[in-house]
This record gives structure tokens, sequence and C-alpha cells, in this order.
């Protein structure tokens, strides 16, 4: 899933300065998932708000509404009425969903409420960590299911650095050395034969390098 | 012609503007915080009045809500009192409560209205005289602190009387 971060309570009230009635916009998958822009967490950041430019003497008018998801046209029309009374949006989704709206209401200036972290899992209750990068030609295969391209600092996809102590990386001590986990679920699979094979400089090209991506798979469209 | 002996002296009474008095919310444990007070009730123990305590089956139930709501709504100062750490009924909803308070805290920092204003104690079912000394405590930061800076101006004169 995507992993986002809510920004400040003084960041909102900056975005929010020259706007007297706004909608805070929350949506109910991803973001939900990691308790940043899930309804409650809507909730919460209005509260904080309204009080904040209350006592700045610019008293708000807020009004708080959670969509299903906010990638999605589908979900996004729902919010048109509300929209509609509103000066400003801000869109607590990723940023796929700020973009979504922004381009469904060409008129109203919709802000983001979160930083977009990245794609990754809950590894327990309150902490995520990043496993996939988005690199657009997946090689988990050849690494047992771990992504060095994702978790190795350096992305070294031949072996590690020299700098690893202890099974962790030596840019971040608490990080575990990515290429340690792929020897160790290499070996518990059989398939350490795998990394006899060198595998050649890897091809950015199906990545971001080029610019924002587009999939069309025509046997789905009507 | 110039009244100088009211009729009515306590209506004309109610008509002047009273002094702010801090007005205090306190989310009270069903099993520790709450019985204390009412066992400070039952020992005819004195504490400031100007606290109004909610009964609420655990700390680990107040939303993060609850409390800005209540703080919106232009109260001076909370109080969460939970069990003592280690004795919650239902093991560990006080040390959620302490994680949540602390949060908002910042939070109320962060706004202006100041996080001095939230406090959580922990106590048991048997401390009533710590439970009064807490909420002296509370008040007497609170009136250090002044009123909120959300309360409205009726709010100011008005507040914490009965």
């Amino acid at each position: 899933m995507i992993v986002a971060s809510p920004k400040s309570v003084t960041e909102l009230k900056n975005l929010i300065a020259r706007h007297g009635k706004v909608l805070f916009v929350g949506c109910g998958t991803c973001v939900t998932v990691c308790l940043a822009g899930g309804e409650r967490e809507v909730s919460i950041a209005s509260y904080a708000t309204r009080m904040a430019r209350k006592i700045e003497g610019k008293p708000l008018e807020l009004t708080q509404v959670t969509i299903e998801r906010q990638c999605e046209n589908e979900f996004i029309k729902d919010l048109a009425d509300e929209v509609a009374k509103a000066e400003a949006i801000v869109s607590f989704g990723c940023g796929a969903g700020v973009q979504a709206i922004a381009e469904r209401f060409p008129g109203k200036p919709v802000y983001a409420g979160l930083n977009t972290q990245f794609l990754g899992i809950l590894e327990k209750q309150a902490v995520w960590t990043e496993k996939c990068l988005g690199c657009g030609d997946c090689m988990l295969a050849q690494y047992g299911g771990v992504c060095p391209v994702t978790r190795c600092a350096k992305r070294l996809l031949n072996g590690p650095c020299g700098g690893s102590t202890e099974e962790h990386c030596e840019v971040d001590a608490d990080r575990p050395c990515a290429w340690q986990l792929i020897y160790a679920r290499l070996r518990s699979i059989d398939q350490l034969d795998r990394l006899d094979s060198i595998v050649p400089p890897k091809d950015w090209r199906p990545a971001w390098h080029s610019g924002a991506r587009k999939i069309v798979r025509k046997e789905h469209q009507v | 012609m110039t009244q100088t002996n009211s009729p009515h002296p306590r209506e004309s009474e109610a008509r002047e503007p009273k002094a702010w008095e801090p007005e205090i919310i306190a989310f009270c444990c069903n099993y520790c915080a709450y019985a204390a007070a009412d066992l400070a009730g039952s020992k005819r123990m004195q504490y400031p009045n100007n606290v109004r305590i909610i009964h609420t089956p655990c700390t680990g139930k107040i939303e993060m809500e609850h409390i800005l709501a209540a703080f919106e709504k232009g109260i001076d100062g909370m109080l969460v009192a939970g069990c003592l750490e280690g004795g919650c009924h239902f093991l560990e909803g006080n040390l959620r409560a302490r994680k949540r308070t602390d949060r908002i805290r910042e939070t109320l920092d962060e706004i202006g209205v100041g996080g001095e204003r939230l406090k959580m104690v922990n106590l048991s079912a048997a401390m009533a005289p710590t439970f009064v000394q807490r909420v002296q405590e509370i008040v007497e930061t609170v009136r250090a602190l002044g009123p909120s800076p959300l309360k409205s101006p009726t709010q100011k004169v008005s507040a914490g009387k009965p």
C-alpha cells in the first residue's frame, strides 16, 4: 500500500491561510490503513486547524468528508456538492489522490494535507517500512523475494558492499542489510545458485527516468 | 432616582460580571480515579469545584477527538486520570491514553493553547488524597496560565460557576 505521513498543523494552517471556507477530504483506502488520512485523522486535523485559526483571530469554516478512494473519479464525483460550497480543498489522500481531485475540479485550489512517502507494508503496529520503488521491471525472483533496488541503500544488484556490520546496513544501523536477507532467504528456499549469475546493470527506462509513466491495456478497454 | 439598596440583592449580584475561574474537565476511569473521587467525597475531602468529572470505562476509551473537542469549546484545562501503570483493568488502556495525551499536548503547544493545560495522572481507587492533590495541581496550573485562548469573551466572565 501507499504509505503517507501527516503534515504538521502549522503547515496545514499555512496552506489554507488565504481561505475562510475549506473542505478537508480524507481517503478510505491506503492512507486510512497507515493512519494518516482516514476519517479519524481528518477529524483530528480539523479540530487542530480550526483551533489554530481561531487563536489567530481568523476563524475557519471547515467541512470534512472521507470518500472510499480519492484516486478514482467514480468516488471523487460524490464530492461535487461539498466542493461547490468550499473555497479550497485539502486532500488527505496520497499524491495521486490530490492530483485526481485537482483534475476533477479545475476551478478549485487543491492542497496536499499529507506527505506521501513510499510503497510499503505495516511492519508492526504504527511502524511501516518501504518495500517497493515501483521501478517497472521487477527483479524479485532473482533475489528470493527481497528487493535490493529498494532495500539496499546502494541499490547493489550483485552482492553486498563491504560496509554492513552485524547484519545491519552501514547507512542506517537500524535497517537490516538487504543482502544479508537475500542470502538467508535464498538459502532457506535452496536457491543459492541464483547468486552465481551476474546481473547486468539495471535498465532504468521502465522506471520514472523518462517522466510519468502510463499503462494502457487494450484487453480491458471499453 | 438613584437606587442604592436593591430590593432584590441576589438578582443584581447575578448581573455583575464574575471573575474568571478555570473550567477543568476530568476524564476519570471507572476502575480507579472515579472511585477515588467518590471516596474523596465519602471522606468529606475538599477539592476545587472547578472540575467537572466525566465517567469513562477506561482512559483507553478516550479518543483524541474527545479531548480536542473540549478544548475547541473553550475548556481551560483537562485531567485524564487512569489506573496505575500495570494496573489497567483492560491491561494497557492507560498506557495508550498516555501516548495519546502526549501527542495532543504537542499539538496544543504547536497551536498556541499550551500543552500544560492537559495532564494525565495515574492513581488507584484507594488514592483519594492523591486525586484531590492532582485536582488542586491542575487547577493551580491552569489558574497561573489564565483563560484558554479559545474561550469566547462571554465564557471568560461567566465560566467556573455552577
